[in-house]
């Protein structure tokens, strides 16, 4: 076999700028510019932190559900999912102020992580042991959840002890070096998500199960394994939004998180990510929680859009971003 | 070779005038023939078959003359009148059909409803099931299916269903019908039924062209034969002068090229894989083999013969149930992927871009994704351990490239073969199984694939290659297993590997049918 017919191969793989991956930061730059032209209020940095701040939420969820949707799957409980591990993580932290103090906070925390990682075990279990559609799964788990937060707040609200009110509040409200914690939270959750995405096996091998299952599959990759703990990822994500969440409104209430999994799939789509799976883009999505949250601030701001109309714009950005991305593809 | 002469006036018995008749009919795609000049007739009242190796052919050639494809030269004429089709909807005005091996019917919808499908009946604006369900009836009653119009198609076992698809053919009165391997899914009893059903078109005076692999129902079934090799037209026959064996030569007469490396000395050494007693569900029973280091071991049989599935059970890809397997002397008790490719057995897939290769990713994904553990220990990705794996990869494998970053799917699909065979050979296993190395892939690097696999086995591993390609069979194998309705038929060695042999034991029962009922 004579090598000299092959052209040498380069020693990197080379950077190419791919216009497609850069779409959702272009477009936030864009809507970014629009609102310092439409409003001068905008660009304040008071509002501007406000915003970012907004939009933790539904980026660190995004995190998860970018795992989860890379594998193929959809997870529609997170918003109901959130309600409840805010509910429990209230529950508990009320139950152990007496006894621990301030450290009621930490253990609320703790119960917290475990509740969420354990309700997305869930989801991925029936989804793949059960061998059920995650749309259908996630549908059934995400009116339980609410169900059980209504029932948990009896239909009204459940508050945060007044002994705790006082030092839990900076973890939404306080900052690091003028950033504030829930946006150095986004940062971190998107970092380690971003690490073992694109830097571990197991995140190779969701981008693997999500391309083309079959391949995985016959690849020996442990399929149900990689889609459950892509559910487990989520539900973690979800109780970190959790814990930023708590000081927020310091209640759980029936509404909490309402619609928010049409929020955060809406960031994972218009970030780039696929949604039958196999591409990824972690930062993308956290672009996209921006653009929606900035939509919505540069709507209120401006007196040209009755701001009851966010949600279609927000809908109308779903489907402009996925014209955009057919039409860039087809070249 | 001899063979009879092809008596192209050959009278099919007491049969009628031709219907249909093709003149010269050649099909190419681009530089490629697939099939040349091809002059044949079907007469009303017979049945005509069309037998040849897997790509022969056949399919192109009843594509044409339903217009589901268009010839590049040849006419074709109905009763002396030129006719030309620009798609199978003018050939089905015609009087011409085709029903299709695969069931392309709606599973959710009755049989009615699937037979009336894109036609349906009304009356003013409502559909009118009483009327497609009495004439559904009636046609059914036609192809003897004891099935009710309004059952849903799902219900019904696949032997119905594909009555239900060639009553779909019937529902206009048709003039040919093509029947492509229509008994391929059926089991023994239900081809019985099958073939009544055909001799029943044809005594109401039908013209039929039947394709099949299986010699014996041509045997038991045809009025005339048509031979193609190699796109080919090697002639019609009388179907009474020719029995199975007969067929199969004439199916295969082609001689072995320097294409394929020499053949090895086989090693007396203890098996590097042990097979005992695995059955895989709805699709192999008992299969038992041995392969030895140093040894390429052939799997051959027609197409639908378990053999994928045979392979796929052993790897735990699909349900089976084993008697016992061992790799290298190690006993395998649970088949997994990961583990059979620890004690050194990879299977290589025929299904290169649904189940082997990724196809939107690059390179290096897509070589390490399965020996991803052996090559990189630890949780974390080191790109410089998959960089070196591509290169070395690239080089051995002679894979054309133009860069590192290039998609699989944008390489050619002899070089998406190498790429897979690279990617099973990452955690250098003993025991390789190749499922359809070559298929689809231009004669170089078919000719490169060839040298790779007789490169690993005088190397000590052990190979096995599973081929519908008959040449690459006798071309490659030391020794050669032969399947058929999911078992094993028939072992060949040494000078007993050829194509005739190897068809003979694929296709005929082993037992020479009876004449057909009608002399």
């Amino acid at each position: 076999m004579s090598s000299a017919e092959i052209a040498v191969l380069p020693e990197t793989e080379g950077f190419r700028i791919r216009w497609a991956d850069l779409a959702p930061f272009i477009a936030l730059a864009l809507i970014v510019l629009a609102g310092a032209l439409i409003n001068s209020n905008f660009m304040a940095a008071n509002n501007l932190l406000n915003v970012i701040t907004r939009s933790a939420f539904i980026a660190i969820i995004g995190v998860g559900a970018t795992f989860v949707i890379a594998t193929g799957g959809l997870d529609l409980s997170i918003g109901s999912m959130l309600a409840f591990v805010v509910g429990i993580m209230i529950m508990a932290m009320n139950a152990m102020a007496p006894s621990l103090g301030v450290w009621a906070i930490p253990a609320g925390a703790a119960v917290a992580l475990v509740v969420g990682s354990l309700c997305g075990l869930l989801n991925g279990l029936i989804i793949t042991v059960g061998r059920i559609e995650p749309f259908i799964v996630t549908l059934g788990t995400m009116g339980i959840f609410r169900a059980f937060i209504t029932w948990m707040t009896d239909g009204g609200s459940l508050s945060i002890d007044n002994s705790l009110r006082a030092a839990y509040r900076p973890v939404y409200f306080g900052d690091v070096l003028g950033v504030p914690y829930p946006v150095v939270i986004t940062i971190v959750v998107a970092l380690i998500g971003a690490f073992v995405l694109y830097k571990t096996k197991y995140g190779r091998r969701v981008t693997a199960v999500g391309s083309n299952a079959d391949v995985a599959r016959f690849s020996g990759v442990h399929v149900g394994r990689v889609r459950t703990l892509a559910f487990v990822i989520q539900g973690f994500c979800v109780a970190v939004a959790a814990i930023c969440y708590v000081p927020r409104l310091g209640a759980a209430t029936p509404t909490t998180g309402q619609l928010w999994e049409l929020q955060v799939i809406t960031a994972v789509v218009i970030g780039g990510t696929l949604l039958r799976g196999g591409k990824a883009h972690i930062w993308g999505t956290v672009a996209g929680a921006l653009i929606l949250e900035v939509i919505a601030n540069v709507m209120v701001l401006s007196d040209m859009v009755s701001e009851y109309l966010v949600a279609a714009v927000q809908g109308a950005i779903i489907i402009i971003a996925m014209l955009a991305h057919r039409f860039t593809s087809a070249r | 070779m001899t063979a009879p002469m092809p008596t192209d006036a050959a009278a099919g018995d007491g049969a009628g005038a031709p219907v249909l008749r093709a003149e010269g009919l050649s099909k190419a795609y681009g530089p490629i023939t697939v099939l040349r000049d091809v002059t044949m007739d079907i007469r009303a009242g017979e049945v005509h078959a069309i037998i040849g190796e897997n790509g022969a052919g056949k399919s192109t050639l009843m594509k044409l003359l339903s217009g589901h494809v268009q010839p590049t030269d040849g006419s074709m004429s109905m009763a002396g009148r030129a006719v030309s089709f620009a798609d199978a909807v003018q050939a089905e005005a015609e009087g011409i059909v085709l029903v299709h091996q695969e069931i392309l019917l709606a599973p959710d919808l009755t049989v009615a409803q699937n037979l009336f499908l894109g036609r349906e009946l009304t009356r003013g604006l409502a559909v009118d099931d009483r009327e497609m369900n009495r004439r559904t009836a009636k046609v059914l009653a036609r192809v003897g299916s004891p099935v009710r119009p309004w059952v849903r198609l799902g219900d019904l076992p696949l032997a119905q269903r594909q009555l239900v698809q060639i009553a779909r053919a019937l529902l206009d009165d048709r003039k040919v019908i093509i029947l492509d391997e229509p008994t391929a899914m059926l089991a023994n009893d239900e081809v019985d039924s099958l073939l009544q059903i055909v001799r029943n078109l044809r005594d109401q005076g039908v013209a039929t062209l039947y394709i099949s692999h299986r010699l014996e129902e041509v045997e038991a079934l045809a009025d005339r034969v048509t031979v193609l090799r190699d796109g080919q037209m090697i002639g019609t026959w009388p179907a009474a002068e020719l029995d199975q064996r007969r067929m199969a030569e004439l199916m295969v007469g082609r001689e072995l090229s320097g294409l394929y490396p020499a053949k090895r000395d086989p090693q007396d050494a203890e098996p590097a894989l042990v097979v005992e007693d695995l059955s895989v569900d709805n699709g192999a029973y008992q299969g038992s083999f041995t392969v030895r280091p140093g040894e390429v071991l052939g799997i051959g049989g027609m197409i639908g013969a378990g053999r994928t599935e045979l392979i796929e059970g052993l790897m735990g890809l699909r349900p089976a149930q084993a008697g016992r397997i061992a790799v290298n002397g190690t006993r395998i008790d649970k088949q997994d992927v990961t583990r059979l490719m620890a004690a050194g057995l990879v299977y290589l897939t025929e299904d290169r871009k649904g189940k082997g290769l990724l196809l939107n990713e690059r390179l290096g994904p897509n070589l390490t994704l399965q020996a991803l553990d052996f090559i990189n220990p630890g949780s974390r990705l080191r790109r410089n351990l998959e960089t070196r794996a591509v290169r070395g990869a690239v080089e051995e494998y002679d894979i054309r490239v133009r860069g590192l970053s290039v998609q699989a799917g944008q390489l050619s699909g002899g070089n998406q073969q190498k790429l897979l065979l690279a990617k099973v050979m990452q955690a250098d296993p003993k025991v390789v199984i190749i499922d359809e190395p070559t298929r689809g892939i231009d004669i170089g690097n078919k000719s490169q694939i060839y040298r790779f696999i007789d490169t690993l086995v005088r190397g000590g591993k052990a190979v096995v290659v599973i081929s519908s390609e008959l040449p690459e069979l006798v071309g490659l194998s030391d020794r050669v297993l032969v399947m058929r309705g999911g078992r094993f038929v028939a072992e060949l060695t040494g000078e007993r590997i050829t194509e005739q042999n190897i068809v003979y034991a694929a296709a005929s029962s082993g037992r020479d049918t009876a004449k057909r009922t009608r002399a």
